[in-house]
């Protein structure tokens, strides 16, 4: 592996004695020193290096799990080599501008990556006392999220999605188009069990990113070793921590999709034995995904900012499946593709109403974004709920049935979907375009519905005036 | 077996020891001897402290507190023969801890292993003796008090089981954090006192829990108060706002301590908290917020069994500030993550696992721990209570789960949270059909002595009301029913919208005292009553629907907390404008 290695040190001892292999686990005898978590190297006969871990250690056994799997291997032909540590990563910015696989090995025709300093994949929880609360937006560009779910530095926000919509899409538009108002900004992307030709689009579209060395690509694809998916996020988040808190960068973190992480790591645990909790996911779910998705934030004193996008499919929709679910318990709001929307024939495909950017508040408004920012963000959250409720009044009792003020909520949403949702796979908004979106369609309903914001803007603007 | 029992604590000086076998937090060492259960161990060079939870003659078991990445066997391990015990402290408040009462402000910005750091420099403090040199003094009573730096009056105790003639009393004035404040039976007390984390501390008696604690949350203190010293489960799902209530408790509730743990919830969060309370002033003190609170602080990538001790620790930290004669409130948010600790560590152990994985000792482990709560007498015969809301987040909202379901079982109250209302952001999402309260019966005045039963019911009532119609307007539409269920339906929006939500971002509505909330209560009863008698005799139930209610919905906006006057005045435009019977 030429993007993960041990640090240097005394050429380790290498052992033969290798006694057992049942699925992804290598059974060493005889070791001494050896310590959990550890990274270990195996050679097979035809030369062929693999990559592992140490699960347990007891007296002078060590349960090695191997990342690419024990298929092919022989062990009485099988050295073992233990690194002395925890598996680290170099990092640094030669990760900047370069496609990697989910190991951080090359995919890209270009030399291993080297850093000058290396770090723990596991890397070390943020001190809560030394956190600093988010705030600041990072602007993707995109209508839905700017104006309505505002992604701040630190958050982590996930897009909950489901089979047949387009969230690779959505994802690379944000991992494209983001960026943090002339801050110095970068993209990590982590791909995990993507197929092949998602694969080769998600670079393709990121290209020019990665031409300006503002973007790190890790590309795990469905064909590759399902214990390598467990390792591409940490990976991804490792580096993207060094960039941040050491390299004083805003560093958004992309990855996708979470759901084929959780069955990576639903299968390595049945393949250690381990004791199933709800849908025979393990229990450490919670505390799996936590780990990943707690690296955001910012830091008491330090210039950057790590922020974090997950993208999860709901296996069949279901909000209620433990990686959403788990998800939405640790994550700061979601943003929910409707696949309703989608069969409408309009992209991004969100829905406002169940889609929620818990730190808004931190991130957007006077100050940070524009100040009629959150009452116009409000008061079309409003009108969407209320064009909602107009439309299944219509349903049921017929649209003569509907007050005035219904009537023009139920025209509101149409004009909604094509005036600010419907934005296109290649456009960028500026947020100044995407509150304009928002006011327009908001000036379709009379000036007394709209409560929520300054009656003196509301009326320069339905007069023409400037606000 | 003799040997392992033979010492007494203190005691033992039980010999070094070695690793055996490592397994992510699960670690074995050789027995030498002289080890007991829920022994604190240091593991290897970088000292990772772990606690024994089994051992045979042969091999100890041991729970690792921090990550045991490098951990090999045949590294040393050291016993140190007392069990995980909690440094109690004057001077815990205001202050943010690890899991296992570590201090945080004093560690570096990452928490990597091994850079766990011992306690803060002591503080010193200002002692007033309170006995005189030859007077008997037995366990709990106060020899005297100090004040910290937060301007907080903390009593020092004679610990439990020691007693007898006072020998010396420090000067009045300045103390060193660990002076000897008093010599009482020949032992040196000082402010400073260690306590093991699972041993409840011991009173002189539990009393009933008769005092109702104000949450200065309306829908929980007029629908479903909970007493002092009671107990009380908040399951919810995510986005029901769970933490934003238990933030605005801890904030705004007329206790005298909180314990805060942050039990394996968002880093953020953590933050936010407290950055707030640094802020926020203490209503009832003028000091800040935080002079009164203790923030135990075990986010969801901190280490997982850190997580499993922190309930313990918190609850022993609350117990200490009881003991000295106040009311605590420890708020563990969330109990779920705490019982992920303890599936994770069975499944480590290869106990056999009961319902979804979770061990068979489940059940015991959350009663023993909700029965740290109680209204009690101290060993000083003081009054003291500890009340404890503990959040559970159940997966998929499934209020079925083994820990909603055990949790249930041994509490006394429950606040669940609804996803519907907080999808209608009604906060909080506190749904009345699915909450209980078993303390509401003996609480029936609030601590202004006003009688609270006759408004708690004539509320529940319209809100049952109001549900069992909402089923049958969804169907036919509002303008089908009979003119008195009309009204009833309005009377449940009045209620909900005047009453029960609360903005946690307002200014003037962000806590509530009993004062407003009865005068908000009466408000709604008396424009409903209104309706009903406008509607009885004859007024159309339209033109009854179509009056201007915004100055009694608005009126918890315009009130300050503490402020009647607005509300009355809001009932009375109202009244006026519905005029009387005809």
């Amino acid at each position: 592996m030429s993007g993960a290695n041990g640090p240097d040190g005394p050429p380790p001892v290498t052992y033969t004695s290798v006694r057992e292999l049942r699925g992804p686990l290598a059974v060493v005898t005889g070791v001494q020193g050896v310590g959990w978590d550890e990274f270990a190297t195996l050679t097979l006969a035809s030369g062929e290096r693999r990559y592992g871990v140490v699960l347990e250690v007891r007296d002078d056994i060590a349960v090695v799990e191997v990342l690419e799997g024990t298929g092919g291997m022989d062990p009485a032909r099988l050295r073992v080599a233990f690194a002395g540590s925890p598996l680290t990563v170099p990092v640094g910015e030669g990760w900047l501008g370069r496609t990697c696989d989910g190991r951080g090995a090359p995919r890209d025709g270009g030399p291993p990556v080297f850093g000058r300093e290396s770090a723990p994949v596991e890397g070390a929880a943020i001190n809560p006392v030394r956190r600093r609360p988010p705030g600041e937006p990072v602007l993707t560009g995109i209508a839905a999220v700017d104006a309505l779910t505002t992604l701040v530095r630190g958050q982590k926000l996930p897009v909950f999605s489901a089979a047949g919509l387009p969230h690779l899409e959505l994802a690379v538009q944000i991992a494209a188009q983001a960026t943090t108002a002339g801050e110095r900004f970068s993209v990590v992307f982590a791909g995990m069990g993507l197929t092949h030709a998602d694969a080769f689009a998600v670079r393709d579209a990121l290209e020019e990113r990665a031409a300006a060395g503002e973007l790190c690509l890790l590309l795990n694809t469905a064909d590759d070793p399902v214990i390598e998916r467990l390792l591409t996020p940490r990976l991804a988040l490792t580096v993207a921590e060094h960039l941040a808190f050491d390299g004083g960068r805003h560093v958004l973190v992309v990855m996708t999709d979470m759901t084929s992480y959780a069955e990576a790591l639903r299968e390595v645990s049945a393949a250690r034995g381990e004791v199933p909790a709800r849908r025979a996911y393990p229990g450490y779910l919670y505390s799996d995904l936590a780990s990943l998705y707690e690296r955001c934030g910012r830091i008491a004193g330090r210039p950057g900012s790590v922020t974090v996008v997950p993208v999860l499919t709901m296996p069949a929709g279901d909000l209620t499946h433990p990686v959403p679910d788990l998800t939405g318990y640790i994550t700061e709001g979601q943003i929910v593709l409707s696949p309703e929307i989608h069969a409408a024939g309009v992209y991004p495909p969100v829905d406002a109403l169940s889609s929620l950017s818990r730190l808004m508040r931190r991130g957007a408004g006077p100050g940070r974004t524009r100040p009629d920012h959150l009452d116009v963000a409000a008061q079309l959250t409003a009108a969407l709920a209320r064009a909602r409720q107009a439309a299944e009044l219509a349903a049921l009792a017929g649209e003569t049935a509907l007050s005035p003020a219904d009537r023009s909520y139920l025209a509101l949403y149409p004009v909604y979907l094509r005036d600010f949702l419907d934005q296109g796979r290649d456009r960028t908004l500026t947020l100044d375009e995407s509150l304009e979106r928002a006011w327009r369609v908001l000036l379709t309903l009379p000036p007394g519905e709209l409560g929520m914001l300054p009656a003196a803007v509301v009326r320069a603007r339905t007069t023409g005036a400037a606000p | 077996m003799a040997e392992l029992t033979a010492a007494g604590p203190g005691a033992r000086r039980p010999a070094a020891s070695r690793i055996l076998r490592v397994a992510g937090p699960l670690v074995e060492v050789a027995n030498t001897g002289r080890i007991a259960m829920n022994d604190l161990l240091l593991l290897g060079p970088a000292q990772v402290p772990a606690e024994v939870v089994a051992l045979t003659t042969s091999r100890v078991t041991a729970q690792a507190y921090e990550y045991t990445g490098g951990l090999a066997p045949g590294q040393p391990c050291r016993p140190l023969g007392h069990p995980v015990t909690a440094r109690l402290s004057p001077a815990l408040l205001g202050g943010v801890y690890d899991g296992l009462l570590r201090p945080l402000a004093t560690a570096g910005d990452r928490l990597a292993p091994g850079t766990a750091t011992g306690p803060a420099p002591g503080p010193r403090w200002r002692f007033t003796p309170a006995v005189a040199t030859g007077a008997q003094a037995g366990e709990g009573t106060a020899i005297g008090e100090v004040c910290t730096e937060g301007g907080q009056r903390t009593r020092v105790l004679v610990p439990p089981g020691r007693g007898g003639e006072v020998g010396h009393v420090a000067d009045p004035g300045d103390q060193a954090e660990d002076a000897v404040l008093a010599v009482v039976g020949g032992t040196e007390i000082r402010a400073v006192t260690d306590w093991p984390v699972r041993r409840p501390r011991p009173v002189r008696e539990r009393v009933p829990a008769r005092h109702p604690l104000t949450t200065g949350q309306r829908v929980i203190d007029l629908l479903f108060p909970v007493a002092r010293g009671s107990t009380v489960a908040v399951p919810g799902g995510f986005g029901t706002g769970k933490t934003v209530l238990l933030q605005q408790i801890a904030k705004w509730c007329d206790a005298d301590v909180i314990v805060y743990v942050g039990c394996g919830e968002r880093g953020n969060e953590m933050a936010e908290v407290i950055a707030d309370f640094a802020e926020l002033p203490d209503p009832r003190t003028g000091g800040r917020l935080a002079d009164r609170t203790v923030i135990i602080a075990n986010t969801s990538n901190m280490p997982m069994m850190a997580r499993e001790a922190s309930i313990h620790t918190g609850a022993t930290v609350a117990e200490y500030f009881r003991d000295t004669g106040r009311d605590v409130v420890v708020i563990a948010d969330s109990t779920s993550r705490w019982a992920e600790a303890l599936r994770e560590f069975a499944s480590r152990t290869g106990e056999l696992p009961a319902e979804e994985g979770y061990p068979a000792g489940l059940a015991s482990a959350l009663a023993a721990f909700y029965e740290r709560a109680g209204a009690v007498r101290t060993l000083g015969a003081g009054p003291g209570s500890v009340t404890v809301l503990g959040a559970v987040s159940p997966p998929g909202g499934d209020l079925a789960e083994p820990v909603t379901a055990h949790t249930e079982r041994c509490v006394r109250g429950r606040w669940a949270l609804d996803r519907d209302l907080a999808y209608a952001r009604h906060y909080p999402a506190l749904s009345w059909s699915q909450s209980f309260s078993r303390d509401a019966d003996v609480l029936t005045a609030d601590p202004a002595g006003r009688d609270t039963t006759g408004r708690r019911a004539a509320v529940a009532g319209l809100l049952a009301e109001a549900d069992r119609l909402a089923d049958l307007v969804d169907l036919v539409g509002a303008g089908a029913l009979p003119p008195p269920e009309r009204v009833s339906v309005l009377a449940g929006r009045l209620v909900r919208e005047g009453l029960l939500q609360q903005s946690a971002l307002s200014a003037n509505d962000a806590h509530c005292t009993p004062a407003k909330t009865a005068a908000l209560a009466d408000a709604v009863l008396a424009v409903v009553a209104r309706c009903r008698s406008l509607v009885a005799s004859g007024t159309p139930p339209e033109d009854v629907e179509r009056a201007d209610f915004t100055p009694l919905l608005r009126a918890r906006e315009d009130a300050g907390p503490d402020d009647t006057a607005p509300v009355h005045a809001a009932r009375d435009t109202v009244l006026t404008a519905l005029g009387g019977p005809r």
